[in-house]
């Protein structure tokens, strides 16, 4: 057996034994544990590369089979190219995100640090899982693992995450339930978990109750692990609440992973077209990414705290995101998952840079970054590119899932997604620009929390600056993406 | 202009003063000469390249730069060809002039923050040099959004909040002009069209429907047209006079509202073609919006007794002339558009170097304030004399000419109405500026005002003399000749003219003067 | 009307049992009752998968004899055990959620000194 046939499982299970392994090593050695974490993350992140690279290389999908038992008696891992890519995005920002604030662990959890990171691996565990997986019940396991340890993370922000985590735990547990109660549906039905299986023989049998229900359930279950309006209530709070250290690390990347469960429920899962043709799902998802847009923008316009802002301006984007499913074209299909990374890079360098600045100011209030662009130059050029790139300026990355959305939208006449697309533009422009007018353009208050003698740790500001330029590489490098990963995959 | 050729002077002519911005940038507060003379070599490098760029444009070859596709099958592309270079050597000469002004402005005037102004001043310059070479609406588009943005820290420079409220009513307007030029991009790459600018127009024969047409000529011109200032799009320009001068001559000669224009240039000759413009009666319509802004500018630009404001209404009207210019769809009316696009630039940026001049110097703002201001100024009043001149359309100078051709090609087409409005608007030219030139040379000036007690050191009795200036001084003599020059010898030393007549030749597939217009 | 209703009984079951969970979960205001709805809930599902499993006449799928001895084995003769297996994994999934939600209402009620929600909102806010 080579090394490549192996990529599939060694996206998740170095993560997971390492998780395992952490709070034993840290328990001995303090200072081993990060190495072990990294060495963890960065081993899921090669073998993803790996795997991408051989995906675009081959055109074929890697296969492997748990224990070597064939399906649909076995569980099988399938790392196709929207899979893998998806997986890089995870793996990677999760690395950002684990370098980045280390010092924040350090100086927060430092008493905790080994099931601190215990969990964090177990989180990058279930959402690398849930990517990876072929097979229905399996994505469920995973999902209640990222879930688990996502609720434990929320809960170590403090008094205030408290309760938002005990909610954001109900909540996601809804929503987890949900989708199990829709697979089951799809077992009865076809007798298989195994989403190839599954996908032709629902193929075959044609539309049926059990079908219609497998699909309301598991959208409404995915649609609040991602928040999508009118299912979001969940999210603001908890992101706002959440250490600095999780949001950085949660917030880019664990709804886009629901998208990409979307996503292949749309692809792999249920049969072609049924979704769009026969239930309206894909016309609730438009409708309810739209409406998500337009209240997650202007509600982040009204925002005192930064960290809430980026919350709310999360679900704006997540819902252009289901818009993109929803369209449910190749080309908008496309820009979702465009969306997806470039969504997941800006997020991680905004909540990133916002976590620079607390630790800065100890503020996150907005009219705190009054003075802060000469304050903190590069942590505000990082957040400046990220947030530049959300407004959609090209040539960064934001400007082209908005690009080619719309351009998929005016392939199908949907007037409403493009200007709704178009005109949540301004109200990230109206949100963003409300930060860097302060940042740049008033002065550094004298009595202000920004005038400490301490300064942004280069742990954390040399990852804002190189997560900010690469908004703007992506970008600039869409094309590749779209045409070697995107297309092929789709 | 099939016959491009691959170079990459076209990337080096927009990358000048993006070295330029970095280099301000790392030198900073540390030799404040050596940072202000940074631009002042890239615009000569830029001048330089430009010139290089013309010959062969002229001969049909233009240069090209294809950079990397950065949307599937749309490259990034630069090209030098003859109508982006008129924009492009106008941008570059009027920096060569601008850069020293604007040092010699920001040090009189004491302004913070000088690196930073430095620094955004030369990026607007090449986003707008990226306008110009743009080979295709993408690109187009993304320098035009660039331009946006790097002009914002140059309009709120001030940092009051009378500068941040116009910046952000600034932004408001460009963005949203922007969205609409992309809105109307995805459209054309929704419908597999090849948005390369082609002289004559790539819509010309893609057989779009009616309604198609019409919304994307709706999208493209309203994207345009908040730069170019076309009513009702243009009430962010007036608001954008809290920046400092520099930034006004910046933004209302060379830089912004250039590009606004320079794009409607683009739209109606490049991306739809005058038969279509005509065929479809957007030409009409367009001609109708333009000829409105023209006059109702003008007549606004007579009522505000701020200098730089009545300027700004005056740059409204001028920049009309332009569309209307373009509207038109004739091969001769083309030709006044550009002329008139490079001699609005020259005559307006003097007229702003003036006003900054007489700002730094006398910390007066209104024209009514301005009694007997060229006997202490006389080498800046009397280009702001040439200027006017030229602005009024007074032969020989450079306006002269270009609403000559202008004028000509309207009554060409056989729209003689639109004859009429240009010589309307130009008698009120004349009437918003002479009166000024009447004030600075033959009445007294007025004693000191009383309400300006507290600080009675900043209204000396006897300024400074105007040559310790010279570092603003100079730069707008130079201009001020130039709008002359420029009236009696057009070709020299860019071609304005020859490129002008290249450009209207390549986009009617005749010669404007012997062929069309006689 | 009534045989309906008894041929899909495990359906309807279901869906009451469901109703019932996520009407704690969603009105009621103390938190451990809306734990206790989240239990229902996935009881509810957890049921829904063994009673899919059941089929008419069939047994528990345990062979007596060896593989093969006493005659052909034939599947229609068992009960599906798959579902019951995957439900063993999802009671393992259901009382870790059940051990972290208790484990926060402990700290929670340590800081408060109240498990209603509505108090606990007004605390926070």
């Amino acid at each position: 057996m080579n090394l490549t046939a192996q990529l599939p499982i060694l996206i998740p299970a170095p993560l997971l034994v390492a998780s395992l392994a952490v709070p034993v090593v840290w328990w001995f050695w303090r200072r081993t544990a990060y190495v072990v974490v990294l060495a963890a993350v960065g081993t899921a992140l090669a073998a993803s590369i790996g795997a991408l690279a051989h995906v675009v290389r081959t055109g074929e999908a890697l296969v492997y089979q748990l224990g070597g038992w064939a399906p649909p008696v076995g569980i099988e891992y399938v790392v196709d190219h929207v899979a893998a890519y998806v997986s890089v995005v995870v793996t990677g920002v999760g690395l950002v995100g684990l370098v980045a604030t280390r010092r924040w662990v350090t100086s927060d959890a430092a008493t905790r640090e080994g099931p601190f990171y215990a969990l964090c691996l177990l989180l990058l565990t279930g959402l690398t899982g849930i990517v990876v997986t072929a097979d229905l019940f399996n994505v469920f396991v995973f999902l209640e693992i990222s879930s688990l340890s996502a609720y434990a993370l929320v809960f170590q922000g403090g008094e205030r995450a408290m309760v938002a985590a005990f909610r954001y735990l109900i909540l996601g547990t809804i929503g987890g339930t949900f989708y199990l109660l829709g697979v089951g549906f799809i077992y009865f039905a076809t007798g298989t978990l195994n989403m190839a299986d599954a996908h032709q023989i629902m193929t075959q049998i044609g539309d049926s109750r059990a079908m219609q229900a497998a699909a309301v359930f598991i959208f409404t279950g995915m649609g609040l692990k991602m928040a999508l309006v009118p299912l979001h209530s969940w999210l603001p709070d908890a992101y706002t609440n959440a250490p600095s250290s999780v949001n950085s690390l949660m917030a880019p990347i664990m709804t886009k992973v629901m998208a990409y469960v979307m996503v292949r429920m749309f692809l792999s899962v249920f049969p072609d077209g049924y979704l769009t043709n026969v239930l309206p799902i894909a016309d609730v998802l438009v409708v309810a990414g739209l409406v998500g847009m337009a209240y997650g923008g202007a509600t982040a316009i009204g925002q005192r705290d930064v960290r809430r802002m980026l919350a709310y301006s999360s679900i704006g984007q997540l819902g252009m995101i289901a818009v993109g499913i929803g369209l449910g074209t190749p080309l908008a299909m496309a820009a979702a998952l465009l969306h997806v990374a470039n969504h997941a890079a800006m997020k991680s360098t905004l909540f990133l840079a916002a976590a620079s600045v607390r630790y800065v100011t100890g503020s996150s209030r907005i009219a705190d970054f009054a003075g802060l662009g000469r304050r903190m130059p590069f942590t505000m050029t990082g957040f400046s590119l990220a947030a530049l790139a959300m407004v959609g300026i090209p040539p960064a990355a934001g400007f082209f899932s908005k690009w080619y959305l719309v351009q998929a939208g005016l392939e199908q006449g949907a007037w409403a997604v493009v200007a709704v697309v178009l005109a949540s533009s301004l109200l990230s422009a109206t949100y963003v620009f409300r930060i860097l007018e302060q940042a740049y353009l008033r002065p550094l208050p004298e009595d202000g929390p920004g005038n400490t003698a301490r300064r942004a740790p280069r742990q954390l500001w040399v990852p804002v600056l190189l997560m900010g330029i690469g908004t703007v590489v992506l970008g600039l490098a869409n094309a590749a993406i779209l045409t070697h990963v995107l297309e092929p995959g789709l | 202009m099939s016959g491009a050729v691959a170079s990459s002077l076209p990337l080096v002519l927009v990358g000048i003063p993006v070295a330029c911005a970095v280099l301000v940038a790392l030198t900073g507060e540390r030799s404040r000469n050596l940072r202000d003379a940074w631009p002042i070599a890239a615009a000569l490098g830029a001048v330089g390249v430009g010139l290089a760029l013309a010959g062969p444009a002229l001969d049909g070859a233009p240069r090209e730069t294809r950079l990397w596709e950065f949307a599937p099958g749309i490259a990034v592309a630069f090209r030098a060809d003859a109508a982006g270079l008129v924009f492009a050597l106008l941008a570059s000469a009027l920096w060569v002039l601008a850069a020293p002004y604007a040092a010699g402005y920001m040090r009189a005037e004491g302004e913070e923050r000088q690196t930073r102004f430095f620094a955004a001043y030369a990026l607007s310059v090449g986003a707008a040099l990226g306008v110009a070479l743009a080979g295709n609406l993408l690109t187009f588009v993304l320098c035009y959004e660039l331009l946006s943005l790097f002009t914002y820290p140059l309009v709120t420079h001030r940092q009051t909040d009378e500068a941040l409220a116009a910046g952000r009513k600034y932004l408001a307007y460009t963005l949203s002009g922007g969205l609409a030029l992309i809105a109307a991009t995805a459209w054309l790459a929704a419908l597999g069209v090849d948005a390369t600018f082609t002289p004559g127009g790539f819509l010309a024969d893609a057989g779009l429907g009616r309604g198609t047409r019409w919304l994307l000529f709706g999208l493209l011109a309203a994207g345009v047209g908040v730069k170019a200032a076309v009513m009702p799009l243009h009430s962010w320009l007036p608001s954008a006079m809290v920046a400092p001068t520099p930034v006004s001559a910046l933004l209302h000669a060379v830089a912004v509202v250039k590009a606004g224009v320079f794009g409607m240039v683009r739209v109606t000759a490049f991306v739809f073609g005058p038969a279509l413009l005509v065929g479809m009666g957007a030409s009409t319509v367009l001609a109708i919006f333009a000829a409105v802004t023209l006059l109702v500018g003008s007549a606004l630009a007579l009522r505000h007794d701020n200098l730089k404001r009545r300027l700004a209404y005056s740059t409204v009207s001028h920049l009309s002339y332009i569309v209307l210019g373009v509207a038109l769809a004739g091969p001769i009316a083309l030709m006044g558009a550009l002329l008139h696009l490079a001699g609005h630039g020259v005559t307006k940026i003097t007229l702003f170097f003036v006003a900054g001049a007489i700002h730094a110097h006398t910390h007066k703002e209104n024209v009514s304030d301005l009694d007997g201001i060229g006997r202490q100024m006389p080498v800046t009043m009397t280009a702001f004399t040439l200027a006017s001149l030229s602005m009024a359309g007074i032969p020989p100078f450079m306006l002269f000419v270009s609403k000559l051709y202008l004028g000509w090609g309207a009554a060409d087409m056989g729209r003689q109405v639109f004859m009429l409005v240009y010589m309307v608007s130009g008698v009120l030219s004349a009437g918003y500026l002479f009166p000024i030139i009447i004030r600075a040379f033959f009445r007294q000036p007025r004693p000191a005002h009383d309400e300006h007690d507290g600080h009675a050191e900043h209204e000396p009795h006897a300024p400074a003399p105007e040559r310790r200036a010279w570092l603003m001084v100079a730069p707008l003599a130079v201009t001020g000749v130039l709008t002359l020059v420029w009236g009696l010898a057009p070709d020299t030393p860019f071609g304005f003219l020859a490129l002008a007549e290249h450009v209207a030749e390549a986009v009617f597939g005749v010669s404007p003067v012997l062929g069309g217009g006689a | 009307m009534l045989d309906e209703l008894a041929a899909r009984f495990p359906y309807w079951f279901t869906g009451l049992l469901m109703a019932a969970g996520l009407y704690g979960m969603l009105s009621k205001r103390h938190l451990v009752k809306k734990l206790i709805g989240l239990n229902i809930l996935q009881s509810a599902v957890i049921l829904f998968y063994v009673a899919g499993a059941l089929r008419d006449g069939g047994t528990v799928p345990i062979l007596l004899g060896g593989h093969g001895e006493g005659g052909p084995v034939h599947p229609e003769d068992y009960l599906n055990p798959l579902p019951h297996v995957l439900m063993l994994t999802a009671i393992v999934v259901s009382a870790a959620i059940t051990g972290v939600a208790l484990a926060f209402m402990v700290r929670i009620h340590r800081r408060y000194g109240t498990m209603d929600e509505r108090a606990l909102l007004e605390q926070v806010r």
